[in-house]
C-alpha cells in the first residue's frame, strides 16, 4: 500500500518528520518498508534561462535556443513551444532525465541541429495540466538549480508492507486513524463528505430505473447501488490525476478513476457499470450455476464454476463479483448512464474465485481480508458526490441498498486483569479505555477491571479479548513493556537418543575427515532410472510434488546417494577432485494417496579421488572400497556395535553399485546399512567418471544394534603370546568365511584372544589361483604365563581345522 | 697460589656465562683450557711450588677443568640452541603428515549453538515431520484454507492434504496434541517453500520455540529472547519488538536486532535502517490453544522461529543463501 503524504494530510494534519512517521506507523504494526520522494524524477531537470532563441533552419515550427542551464557554458536546445522566448525561466531536462511516461532525455539532433536537453511544459513534468507551451516560470531564479527546490514541490510516498490482518489500513482513512493514534495532542480526522445533503439531486428516483437482488446472500451480505445520468466520459481533473499518479495508479477518465480514488480514500471497492449495457436495468447477485464463460474487463475469456459468485443483469454476467468487471459492460467514451456498485461480498467466496481465475486486483485484494459491511453506503454516497462535480452529471435520486442479513456489531468484555497478565503489563482500566478509544473502539468501562469494547466493523481482525491485548501492546509500544524472565523448574529430560546419535555420528564422521553436506528433499524426477532401479524396487515409491520448481526438485528422495553424486559432480567442477562427504537427512517413502510418507533418517557418506592430503609423504593413490569399510568399521567400532558382519551381496538389491564391489552391513541379522563402489553406468548418468565409493546407514537400525550399556573389562595381568597361521587356499576362498570359522573357534577356546589377518598375498610364485593369507592368533590366560607347551596342541588344532575345511595347504 | 685458582674459576665461569656466540666460547676454550691455556700453564708452574703445596695445587686445578670442561658443554648446548643452524638432524621446517579434520557444516553449527543455548535455559527438543498434514502446517495453527495469510508462504504440496512443512510451527500443536503444560520445547528443522532467488533457496532451516504454563506474558517473551539474541551474538545488542502478524500468535512481534555489521549506522545488509529483522514471535492464540484442548482460562504460552540461515549469514558474514546448499568444500571448509 503506497501512501501519499500530501494526500494523507487531507485527513489528519501531521506535521512529523516523513522518518519519524515512518518510524511511528512502523513500531505500531504498519511496516513502512520505503519511504521515497515522489518527485524524485525531477532530479535532472533545473531552472534554465533563454538567453537567444532563432529560427530552426530545416523546420518552421521550430526554435533553436541558447539556453544557460547553470553550466560552465551555455548549451543549445532545440524547442518546438510557441511560447519560448528570450530571457523567460523554464524547466531545463538534461541529459540522463527520465520524465513520466518514460521519455528519457538524451543529447541529440533535430533536423540537423544539436540539442542538448528539453524544456519542458508543466503538463510533461506533470506539476500541472499547462500543456500549451513551456512552463514560464515566474520571477528570478538562479540557474542550475533543481527545479523541485525553485518550486518547493516535495511529496513524501511511504511504501507500507500491510499485514493481511489489516484490512482497514488499505485506505487513506485507515492510515489517518492510525496516525491519529500517536498524535499529541490528538487532532480529529477530517472526513469527507458521505451525505449527499449538499449534492443537487435529479428528479427521477433510481427505482424507476433499477433493481438490484441479491439470490445468494450468504456470498453477498450487502449491494448497495447508486444511478448517475447524463455522463460525460472525459479525463479527470489535474489534482484527481495527481492523486492517482502519486500512489502509482494511472488515470483512465473520470468515472473510473473516481471508483479507485474513493476506494484508496475509504478502503471500499466500488465497481461502475455503463448503466445502458445492464440488462433490463436489473442487477442480479448469484451464482454462476450454469453460466460457464466470461470475459473479464481486460479482454482475457475465463471458464466459471458453479460457485463463483456473479453480478449479472436481465440477462447475463456482467461481473466477476468483487473481482473484476465484464467487457460487456465496461465504461467506455460513449456511456451517459453510469451504475455504481458498492457492495460487501463473503471474503472467501472472493479469494476462491480471484485464485481460480489467476486475477488480482485492488478489489480482491480489499475484499478477501474482508471489508466494513456498514461502509458500503458511505463510499457510494462520496463517489456519486464526485461525479456529479467531476462528469457533469445528474444523481438519480435515492440508493438502492439490499441488505438482507445486518451484521450485527460485536461486543467484548475485557478483563483487564488477565490483559495485564497476557502482557506482563500494568496498565489501569482508564489507560485501557483511552488507547482502545484512540482507534476507534467503542469503551464502556463497567467494573474496576472490565471492559465492553464496541468493535467497529472495519476492524474485522479484532473477535476476542486477546486480539484487544494485541491492540493495546502495539499502541502503548512493546518496548514499553517490561522484559521479565520466567522461572523455569530445575528439571531435566534426557534427550531423544535419535538426536543423540546423530550428534555423535558428525563428530564421528569429521573426526574421520568428512566433510558435512547438506543438499535438498526434493531431486530429480529421474534419479530412480539413473540408479539404475528395477521396476519393482521400494525405492520407486516416491512422493511426487505437485507444484515443484523444476524437473530437478520434483520429487522426494528415497536414496541419499543421488545427492552425494551431485554433491561429487558440482565440487568436481571446480577442480576438487579429492573428496569425502557425508549427509544426514531424510529419504521418504509415499504410503497411501493422501497419507502422510514414511521418513527414515539416513547417513550417507561418498569417497572419491586420493586417498590422503596431497604431502611430501606419501605418493598419491586413490581411494579404494577398502578405505570406505575401514570408516564403516571405524564408525561400528566407535558405536560399540556388536558382531559387525559385512556380507557380500549376490542379487541386485543395490543395482546402482558395481557387481562384486557390494556389501550389507549387518549387526547379528539386522541389516543397518550397504556399501559399494558406485557403478560405471550410474556414474555415467550422474555425468561422472572418476570411481566413487557411497555408503548408506539407516539411524533407526542403528539405534536398534546400539548396546544398552558398555562395561568396562579388567585389564589382563599376565602376557600374550602370538602364534601364525600361514596357508594356500583357492582364490575364490573368502576371508570372511575364514575369519568366521577362527572366531567360532575362539568362541570355545578361552585361551584365544583375538585373531586377524596380517597379510594376504597372491601372484608369482603361486599358482595363478591360488592365494597366501596369514592370520596371528592372540593367546592369553588370565591366570598364568603361557609358554610353548601351553598353546602348541591348540595351535596345531587351530591351523588343521583351518586347513581341512578350506582345502588348504602350508606353503612350501 | 690458592688465591689464584680460585680468581681463574671466578673469572672463566663469568666469561662464559657472558659468552653469546659460539665463536667466543671457542676463543675463552682455547684461553682457559688450550695447550698454551691458563690453566695449562698453572699446572706446568706446579713444579716451581713448594713440596708441600704441589699435591693439593694439582688436584684443585684438575677439579677446575673438570667444571670449566662441564660449563663449556653447556654453554655451547645453551647457544646451538639460539642457532638457527643447529646440529646435523632433522628438517623440523618440512610439513607435518597431515592429519585432516573434516566440517560440520555451518547451518548443523549454527543450528546446535542456537539449540544449546535453549536447553540451557531448560527447553528440550522435540522433532516434527518434513512433510505434513495441511492440518498441522496450517489448519492448527489457526490458518484456515482460503484464509490470505496462506499467501505469506508459498506451499509445495504433495496432495491436496499433504505439503511440505512451511515452517517448523507444525510441532506446536503436535507437542501440544500429546504433552500436557508446561511446555518448554524448541524443534529445529528443514522447511520448504516454492521461492528461488537471491535471497531465497526452497529448503531452508528454521528452529521454532515454544513456552507455555501459567501466567507466561509478552514480558516473558521478551526475557526469552533478549537472552538468546545476547548469547548468540553478544551482551550489547540490542533489540527492537515490532508488531507485525501471524495468525498463531497475538500479539505477534518480529524482533529485530540492531544491525551486527554497522552497529546501527546503516548499511546495505540492513538496507540503511540499522535493524535487522531475526525473529517472528508472539503470544500463542487462543485458536491454537482450542485445537489441542489447552485451557485458555488457565495457559498462556509464547512461540518463536527462528531462520538459520539469517543467523549463519550474520555470524559469518555470507552474502548468498544459495551458497549452504551447494556443498563446494571450499565453502564448507571454512567453518
Amino acid at each position: 500500500m503506497k501512501v501519499s503524504l500530501s494526500w494523507l494530510k487531507e485527513y489528519i494534519p501531521v506535521d512529523l518528520e516523513p522518518s519519524v512517521i515512518a518510524e511511528k506507523l512502523t513500531m505500531a504494526g504498519l511496516e513502512v518498508d520505503a519511504v521515497e520522494e515522489r518527485y524524485d524524477y525531477l532530479n535532472h531537470v533545473v531552472v534554465a534561462r533563454v538567453d537567444a532563441v532563432k529560427k530552426h533552419p530545416n523546420a518552421d515550427k521550430l526554435s533553436v535556443c541558447t539556453v544557460d542551464a547553470g553550466g560552465e557554458q551555455q548549451i543549445q536546445i532545440v524547442c518546438g513551444a510557441p511560447n519560448v522566448r528570450e530571457g523567460m525561466f523554464v524547466p531545463c531536462a538534461l541529459p540522463g532525465a527520465v520524465l513520466p511516461g518514460d521519455v528519457k532525455i538524451k543529447k541529440g539532433k533535430l533536423r540537423g541541429e544539436v540539442s542538448q536537453g528539453m524544456l519542458c511544459s508543466a503538463a510533461e513534468l506533470r506539476l500541472n495540466s499547462d500543456a500549451s507551451g513551456i512552463m514560464d516560470l515566474d520571477g528570478e531564479f538562479v540557474t542550475g538549480i533543481p527545479l523541485a527546490q525553485a518550486l518547493n514541490v516535495s511529496d513524501t510516498v511511504f511504501e507500507i508492507d500491510l499485514t493481511p490482518n489489516r484490512p482497514d489500513c488499505l485506505s487513506y482513512i485507515g492510515v489517518a486513524r492510525e496516525v491519529r493514534a500517536f498524535m499529541e495532542p490528538k487532532q480529529p480526522l477530517r472526513l469527507p463528505d458521505f451525505t449527499l445533503a449538499n449534492d443537487k439531486i435529479g428528479n427521477e428516483s433510481i427505482h424507476e430505473y433499477a433493481t438490484v437482488q441479491i439470490k445468494d446472500p450468504d456470498l453477498c451480505p450487502r449491494y448497495s447501488a447508486g444511478l448517475l445520468l447524463d455522463v460525460t466520459i472525459k479525463p479527470s481533473p489535474f489534482w484527481l490525476q495527481q492523486r492517482l499518479e502519486s500512489i502509482g495508479l494511472t488515470p483512465i477518465n473520470n468515472v473510473v478513476d473516481i471508483t479507485n480514488f474513493v476506494m484508496m480514500e475509504t478502503g471500499q471497492p466500488l465497481h461502475a457499470f455503463d448503466f445502458d449495457e445492464v440488462a433490463k436495468g436489473q442487477i442480479i447477485i448469484r451464482r454462476a450455476g450454469s453460466d460457464t464463460d466470461f470475459t473479464t474487463l481486460d479482454s482475457k475469456d475465463h471458464t466459471l464454476e458453479p460457485d463463483m459468485l456473479m453480478i449479472c443483469d436481465g440477462e447475463r454476467p456482467v461481473a466477476l463479483a468483487g473481482v473484476m468487471g465484464g467487457e460487456n459492460s465496461e465504461i467506455s467514451d460513449d456511456t451517459t448512464r453510469v451504475l455504481v456498485e458498492s457492495a460487501y461480498f463473503n471474503p472467501v467466496s472472493i479469494r476462491k474465485t480471484a485464485k481460480k481465475t489467476g486475477i488480482a486486483t485492488d478489489a480482491s485484494h480489499r475484499f478477501e481480508r474482508g471489508g466494513d459491511p456498514d461502509g458500503t453506503v458511505k463510499a457510494l454516497k462520496r463517489a456519486v458526490s464526485l461525479m456529479a462535480q467531476l462528469c457533469d452529471a445528474t444523481i438519480a435520486r435515492d440508493i438502492i441498498d439490499e441488505y438482507p442479513n445486518k451484521a450485527v456489531p460485536l461486543e467484548i468484555d475485557v478483563n483487564t486483569d488477565r490483559l495485564n497478565i497476557r502482557l506482563g503489563t500494568d496498565l489501569d482500566a482508564d489507560a485501557i479505555h483511552e488507547i482502545l478509544s484512540s482507534v476507534g473502539f467503542e469503551v464502556e468501562k463497567t467494573h474496576a477491571a472490565q471492559l465492553k469494547v464496541g468493535v467497529p466493523f472495519f476492524r474485522v481482525d479484532v473477535t476476542r479479548p486477546e486480539d484487544l491485548s494485541e491492540e493495546v501492546a502495539r499502541l502503548w509500544g512493546y518496548n514499553n513493556i517490561k522484559t521479565r524472565y520466567p522461572l523455569v523448574p530445575a528439571e531435566g529430560r534426557p534427550l531423544d537418543p535419535k538426536i543423540l546419535l546423530r550428534e555423535k555420528l558428525r563428530q564421528i564422521m569429521i573426526g574421520f575427515s568428512f566433510f558435512e553436506a547438506i543438499n535438498y528433499n526434493f531431486i530429480h524426477e529421474k534419479f530412480c532410472d539413473n540408479l539404475n532401479l528395477r521396476g519393482d524396487d521400494q525405492r520407486r515409491r516416491v512422493e511426487t510434488i505437485l507444484n515443484p520448481i523444476s524437473d530437478q526438485m520434483s520429487v522426494l528422495r528415497t536414496s541419499m546417494i543421488p545427492g552425494l553424486l551431485e554433491t561429487m559432480k558440482r565440487n568436481i567442477s571446480q577442480q576438487t577432485i579429492s573428496l569425502k562427504v557425508f549427509e544426514i537427512g531424510k529419504i521418504f517413502y509415499a504410503t497411501q494417496k493422501g497419507f502422510l510418507p514414511e521418513e527414515h533418517e539416513m547417513m550417507a557418506g561418498l569417497m572419491t579421488g586420493n586417498r590422503s592430503v596431497q604431502s611430501w609423504h606419501s605418493k598419491k593413490s586413490d581411494v579404494d572400497f577398502f578405505d570406505l569399510k575401514g570408516v564403516a568399521e571405524g564408525l561400528l567400532g566407535a558405536f560399540k556395535v556388536k558382531n559387525p558382519v559385512f556380507e557380500p551381496v549376490v542379487d541386485d538389491t543395490c543395482p546402482y553399485f558395481k557387481t562384486g564391489y557390494t556389501a550389507l552391513v549387518k549387526s547379528g541379522d539386522h541389516l543397518i546399512g550397504t556399501l559399494g563402489r558406485i557403478d560405471d553406468k550410474v556414474l555415467k548418468n550422474f555425468g561422472l567418471k572418476q570411481a566413487a565409493f557411497v555408503f548408506d546407514f539407516s539411524l533407526k537400525s542403528i539405534l536398534e544394534v546400539l548396546p544398552d550399556v558398555v562395561e568396562a573389562e579388567p585389564l589382563p595381568r599376565f602376557p600374550s603370546v602370538s602364534r601364525d597361521i600361514t596357508i594356500i587356499v583357492d582364490r575364490s576362498v573368502m576371508v570372511g568365511a575364514i575369519l568366521k570359522q577362527l572366531d567360532l573357534i575362539s568362541q570355545r577356546e578361552t585361551l584365544i584372544e583375538r585373531v586377524f589377518l596380517f597379510d594376504a598375498f597372491e601372484g608369482h610364485p603361486l599358482a595363478e589361483d591360488k592365494k597366501s593369507l596369514s592370520f596371528r592368533v592372540i593367546y592369553r590366560s588370565a591366570n598364568k604365563t603361557l609358554t610353548e607347551k601351553n598353546i602348541k596342541k591348540l595351535h596345531t588344532k587351530i591351523s588343521t581345522a583351518v586347513l581341512d575345511q578350506f582345502d588348504g595347504d602350508l606353503p612350501e | 697460589m690458592q688465591n689464584n685458582i680460585i680468581d681463574i674459576e671466578k673469572e672463566a665461569i663469568e666469561s662464559i656465562a657472558q659468552a653469546d656466540d659460539s665463536d667466543q666460547l671457542e676463543q675463552l676454550s682455547i684461553k682457559y683450557l688450550g695447550r698454551k691455556g691458563v690453566l695449562t700453564k698453572f699446572l706446568r708452574n706446579i713444579s716451581s711450588l713448594p713440596e708441600s703445596e704441589r699435591p693439593s695445587a694439582g688436584q684443585n686445578a684438575n677439579i677446575l677443568k673438570g667444571k670449566l670442561d662441564t660449563a663449556f658443554k653447556a654453554a655451547f648446548l645453551r647457544l646451538e640452541a639460539l642457532d638457527d643452524k643447529g646440529p646435523a638432524g632433522i628438517d623440523v621446517t618440512l610439513p607435518g603428515r597431515p592429519v585432516q579434520q573434516g566440517a560440520l557444516h555451518p547451518i548443523t553449527q549454527v543450528a546446535k549453538e542456537i539449540s544449546d543455548i535453549f536447553l540451557r535455559l531448560g527447553f528440550d527438543i522435540a522433532e516434527s515431520p518434513e512433510v505434513e498434514t495441511d492440518y498441522y502446517n496450517f489448519e492448527a495453527l489457526n490458518i484456515p484454507k482460503y484464509h490470505p495469510a496462506r499467501d505469506m508462504q508459498d506451499t509445495f504440496y504433495v496432495s491436496e492434504n499433504i505439503v511440505l512443512r512451511t515452517h517448523t510451527s507444525p510441532s506446536q500443536p503436535r507437542v501440544m496434541e500429546s504433552t500436557n503444560p508446561p511446555v518448554r520445547i524448541i524443534s529445529p528443522g528443514k522447511v520448504f517453500r516454492c521461492d528461488s532467488d537471491l535471497t531465497h533457496t526452497p529448503m531452508f532451516y528454521q528452529i521454532e520455540g515454544l513456552m507455555v504454563d501459567e501466567n507466561i506474558s509478552f514480558g516473558d517473551l521478551k526475557g526469552i529472547l533478549t537472552t538468546f539474541v545476547h548469547q548468540f551474538f553478544d551482551k550489547e545488542t540490542s533489540l527492537r519488538f515490532r508488531p507485525s502478524f501471524f495468525p498463531f500468535t497475538e500479539p505477534s512481534a518480529e524482533v529485530d536486532i540492531r544491525c551486527v555489521m554497522c552497529k546501527g549506522q546503516g548499511c546495505r545488509i540492513c538496507s540503511k535502517t540499522g535493524w535487522l529483522e531475526v525473529l517472528g514471535s508472539g503470544m500463542v492464540h487462543p485458536a491454537v490453544f482450542e485445537n489441542v484442548g489447552y485451557d485458555t482460562d488457565k495457559y498462556t504460552g509464547f512461540a518463536f522461529g527462528v531462520g538459520i540461515e539469517r543467523m549463519a549469514m550474520l555470524k559469518y558474514g555470507i552474502d548468498d543463501i544459495r551458497k549452504f546448499y551447494e556443498n563446494d568444500i571450499r565453502f564448507l571448509g571454512q567453518f
